[in-house]
Formats: structure tokens, C-alpha cells, sequence
């Protein structure tokens, strides 16, 4: 089982989550989150002022996955969620040891 | 104008002053909420909101005889009718609005006190002591805007000497800019003292409700529903745009691209500048003095105030001070018989002496306000603290002061 974590532009959420459905994904978490990368920052201006804002919002979606979909998954986000302009993102995929279903108990791919 | 009562007055006075009440609580609530940091967000309505009710109640106590009572010396109102004991009882008619009742103008002129000093608190927020801000609205409005409101409209000796205020350039917002500035100097540079506002549709919705009260505070300081009226508003509101159009322009040529806070900042400032001039000049006058107005105060916001140092935290002094007197001068330059047959006019209709005038109550009435403010400011400071603790400013007031918070996740 693995844990993938895409960080993507908040605009992108509901194209990613429909794509991830029409795949057969349905399970996610999902936060706001601030975060930077090479985009750096932007600046903004009030009242004749500049301010340089480096971190700027994201979308955390995490998604826990059997081994055999992972690269669906991924190719999924790619696809949904990728402009092409600077600032789209990144995935993280890392290995995931246990699931536990609190309301059942059930362990493993069952799990999930 | 006869002593006799007049419904269409009264109604459109009564309507007035429901406007004005709409500025401060939730116009200048909502405008200064949105601009700071989303930890303050409720200290800062706080601030408007406690202003208006503390006003509320003292000016019917004595602050209505102080400012409009019988003149003693030209300097300060009597006190003869105490906890407005036996005015709305006896029917009569105001002698300053002699078609309205005593008790209606009464109430008209708590809210230009109320919003005056409510103003101030946009220059100390995020620091600020509560408890010191609730003793600075009794001090100030007692010692500051009671005798300033005398001397202008009371029949104090600046009225008698001929100066011009029509709804309140200098009584309002000249008093209000510089006893933001005297505050923030006493009370120091905040932690973060950066304007990232948390919430700017906040300030856009109390910007529109400025705006549209403010047809209350100006085309009401007509004191009743006539031409003058019809003329103060019209002035009012092409002012504001001039001002809101020449804050975008600015932008737009020292950044490159329009800010909706800027083009805020710029009606507020167009709605400020020809708040004492509403009643005394024409549309062209109007254009001139919001645009103008505009632009001095985008130079003030944006390059005195960070040459200078000082941490007007949402530039009331910048915007409502230096407004107050752009306004006020221009009063001096364009007031004319032919939108106000009670007055001789400014230069443009032949009367230079007229800028002279104007130009000394402004020095007088900014003199006197900035030191009786930094006495009070210096008295708060020393027996209640201005600021808060370090611990406090960093961690947000609303938590520490208040034990609320604006926002939560559950």
C-alpha cells in the first residue's frame, strides 16, 4: 500500500476529484495548506506598498492506495491537475505499513 | 428659516441619521475588519462598536450642551440640561435646525461624535489596550471634539469668525487624523506592522456602507430635505468617485495595476475631502477637490508615512486627516453664495480672506487637538498602559482581550 500526497493549485480540486472518480477513486483528505516552491512567491500591494508573499495557498489531497493503482492515481492527478505553468505542484508517494477501518476494525487493502 | 415643524424635514433628518449610525457600526467596523490581521479581526469591530455605545450614552448626559449649548465665551456649550432632562419632553424645535426637533438634531450630531472618535481606533489597532480605549472615548470626546464641535457649529468663536465646516472636515476628520497620529506615536510601531488585510470583502462591504451613509452625514448636514440637500449629495458622491478613480490612477502608474484597497482608499479619501465643502460648491469644485484630495493622500499613505516611520496602522491619519484639511482649504478656494446663499464664499466667488480663515482653524483646531490628545494619551499611558502585552500583540488580541475568536475550523 502506498500514501500518495499531491500538493496542487486549489482551483484544480474539483477537475482532480472528478477524474479520480471517473477511475474508480473515491477515498481522499483533503486541507488547505500554504506552502512554497520554485514559484517563490508573489508580491502584493496595498496602499502604495509592497509586500513580497512567499508562501502561497495549496490543496493537500491524500490519497492511501493498493500498490496496483498507484500509477493510475498518479497519472490521474498528473492529468487533472497539471497547466503547464509554474506552480502546479508536486506528488509524493511514500509506503504505507498498516490501515485500520476504526468502525470495523478490518486491517490491510481492506481497509482502505 | 421659520421655527415651524416640518415633516418632510424631520423624516428626511430622521433617515439621515439612521445613515450615519449605519457608517460606524458596521461601516467603519466592517472597513477597518477586514484590513488587519484575522487574530484582531474582532478587537477591531470591538473598538467601533464600544465607541458608539459609550458616545451614545454621554452625549445625552452633557456632551449635547457642551457642543451646542448656550456658547460660554465663544469656548464651550452650557450644561443646562443635563441627562437631556425635559428637551424631548417640551416638543420644541431645534434653534440650529428650526424645522426639526431639538431632540432629532441632538441625535444627529451623537452620531458625527460617535463615528469621529470611532475613527480614531483604525490607527492603534492590534495593540491597543481595551481598557485604555475605553478610557480614551470619554477623555477625548469631552476635552477634544466638545469644544472643537462648539467652536465650529456651536456657535463657538471660529463660527463666529466666519470658518466653514459643512458636515465636518475639521470638527471630523481633521480631529480624528491627528489624534491617530499623536496615538501612534505614543503607543509605538506594532510587531508585524505590515497591512496584510485578512479579508478584504469585508472592508469593500463597509467601504459601500461608508458611502451610502455618508449621503446621511453630508446632504443631512442640510438639516433638512432641500435643494442644499439635493446639492450636498450630488457633490458627495462625485467627489468619491473622482477619489476612487484617482487612487486606480496612481496605482496604476507607480505599480503598474489597479488595487481594489486603493481604489477603497481613494473614495473614502474623495468622501472625507468634500465633507466640509458639501454644502458650499459646485460639481466642478467636487471633481477638483476628490481627485486632488485622492492623490495628496496616496502620497501621504504610501511615501510620508514610511519616510516618517510612524505605524498609522490603517492610515487614518493619511487618509481622514490630511483629507480633513485638503477639504477644508479647498472650502477657502471654492465655496460659493450660489450653492449656499447664507455665506460670502471663497476665492473663486471673490473672497481670498476666506482661505485665511479656514487655513486658522485648521492650525488652531490641529494645534489643540494634538496636544490636549497627547496629555490624555500620556495620562492613559501612565495609570492604565497604552499597549498590550508583547505576549498578547503577537499572540492576537481577540484570544487574549477577548477571549474569542473570529474564526475557527470546528
Amino acid at each position: 500500500m502506498k500514501r500518495i500526497i499531491a500538493i496542487i493549485r486549489p482551483d484544480r480540486l474539483e477537475n482532480m476529484k472528478q477524474a479520480l472518480e471517473e477511475v474508480g477513486i473515491h477515498g481522499m483528505t483533503i486541507s488547505e495548506v500554504k506552502g512554497r516552491g520554485r514559484q517563490l512567491g508573489i508580491t502584493e500591494s496595498y496602499r502604495g506598498q509592497d509586500y513580497k508573499v512567499d508562501l502561497l495557498p495549496k490543496t493537500r489531497i491524500e490519497i492511501v492506495t493498493p500498490q496496483d493503482q498507484v500509477e493510475t492515481v498518479i497519472n490521474t492527478i498528473v492529468q487533472s491537475a497539471q497547466t503547464g505553468c509554474i506552480g502546479d505542484g508536486k506528488i509524493f508517494v511514500s509506503p504505507v505499513e498498516e490501515v485500520i477501518r476504526i468502525r470495523t476494525g478490518e486491517r490491510g487493502e481492506k481497509a482502505i | 428659516m421659520d421655527p415651524i415643524f416640518s415633516s418632510g424635514d424631520t423624516a428626511w433628518m430622521l433617515i439621515s441619521t439612521a445613515l450615519v449610525i449605519l457608517m460606524t457600526i458596521p461601516g467603519v467596523a466592517l472597513f477597518y475588519g477586514g484590513l488587519i490581521r484575522r487574530e484582531n479581526v474582532l478587537n477591531t469591530m470591538f473598538l467601533s462598536f464600544v465607541t458608539f455605545a459609550i458616545v451614545s450614552v454621554l452625549w445625552f448626559v452633557y456632551g449635547y450642551d457642551l457642543a451646542f449649548g448656550n456658547s460660554i465665551g465663544g469656548i464651550i456649550g452650557q450644561l443646562t440640561n443635563p441627562f437631556f432632562a425635559g428637551v424631548v419632553e417640551s416638543n420644541s424645535l431645534s434653534t440650529l435646525a428650526p424645522t426639526i426637533p431639538t431632540g432629532l438634531f441632538a441625535i444627529f450630531q451623537m452620531t458625527f461624535a460617535a463615528i469621529t472618535v470611532a475613527l480614531i481606533s483604525g490607527a492603534i489597532v492590534e495593540r491597543a489596550k481595551f481598557a485604555a480605549w475605553l478610557a480614551f472615548i470619554p477623555l477625548w470626546l469631552t476635552l477634544v471634539y466638545l469644544p472643537v464641535a462648539h467652536w465650529m457649529w456651536g456657535g463657538g468663536w471660529l463660527y463666529q469668525l466666519g470658518a466653514l465646516d459643512f458636515a465636518g472636515g475639521i470638527v471630523v476628520h481633521l480631529t480624528s487624523g491627528i489624534a491617530a497620529l499623536v496615538l501612534v506615536i505614543l503607543i509605538g510601531v506594532r510587531k508585524n506592522s505590515k497591512l496584510l488585510p485578512h479579508h478584504l470583502g469585508y472592508s469593500v462591504i463597509g467601504t459601500g456602507l461608508l458611502w451610502f451613509g455618508w449621503f446621511g452625514f453630508n446632504a443631512g448636514s442640510a438639516l433638512g430635505a432641500s435643494n442644499l440637500a439635493v446639492s450636498a449629495m450630488i457633490v458627495t458622491n462625485t467627489s468619491a468617485a473622482m477619489g476612487m478613480l484617482g487612487w486606480i490612477l496612481m496605482d496604476k502608474l507607480k505599480t503598474g495595476k489597479p488595487t481594489l484597497l486603493g481604489a477603497l482608499s481613494g473614495a473614502i479619501a474623495g468622501l472625507a475631502a468634500i465633507t466640509p465643502a458639501a454644502g458650499y460648491v459646485n460639481v466642478t469644485a467636487a471633481m477638483i477637490i476628490g481627485f486632488v484630495a485622492s492623490i495628496i493622500s496616496y502620497y501621504a499613505v504610501s511615501h510620508l508615512k514610511p519616510l516618517l516611520g510612524y505605524d498609522d496602522a490603517l492610515d487614518v491619519f493619511g487618509i481622514h486627516g490630511v483629507c480633513g484639511i485638503v477639504g477644508s482649504l479647498a472650502v477657502g478656494i471654492f465655496a460659493t453664495p450660489l450653492i449656499n446663499s447664507l455665506i460670502t464664499g471663497g476665492l473663486v466667488a471673490g473672497n481670498p480672506a476666506q482661505i485665511g480663515i479656514q487655513a486658522l482653524a485648521i492650525g488652531v483646531v490641529a494645534l489643540y487637538t494634538v496636544v490636549v490628545t497627547f496629555l490624555i494619551g500620556k495620562l492613559i499611558d501612565r495609570f492604565i498602559g497604552l499597549r498590550v502585552e508583547d505576549s498578547h500583540e503577537v499572540q492576537g488580541l481577540d484570544l487574549n482581550l477577548h477571549e474569542e475568536s473570529g474564526y475557527r475550523l470546528s
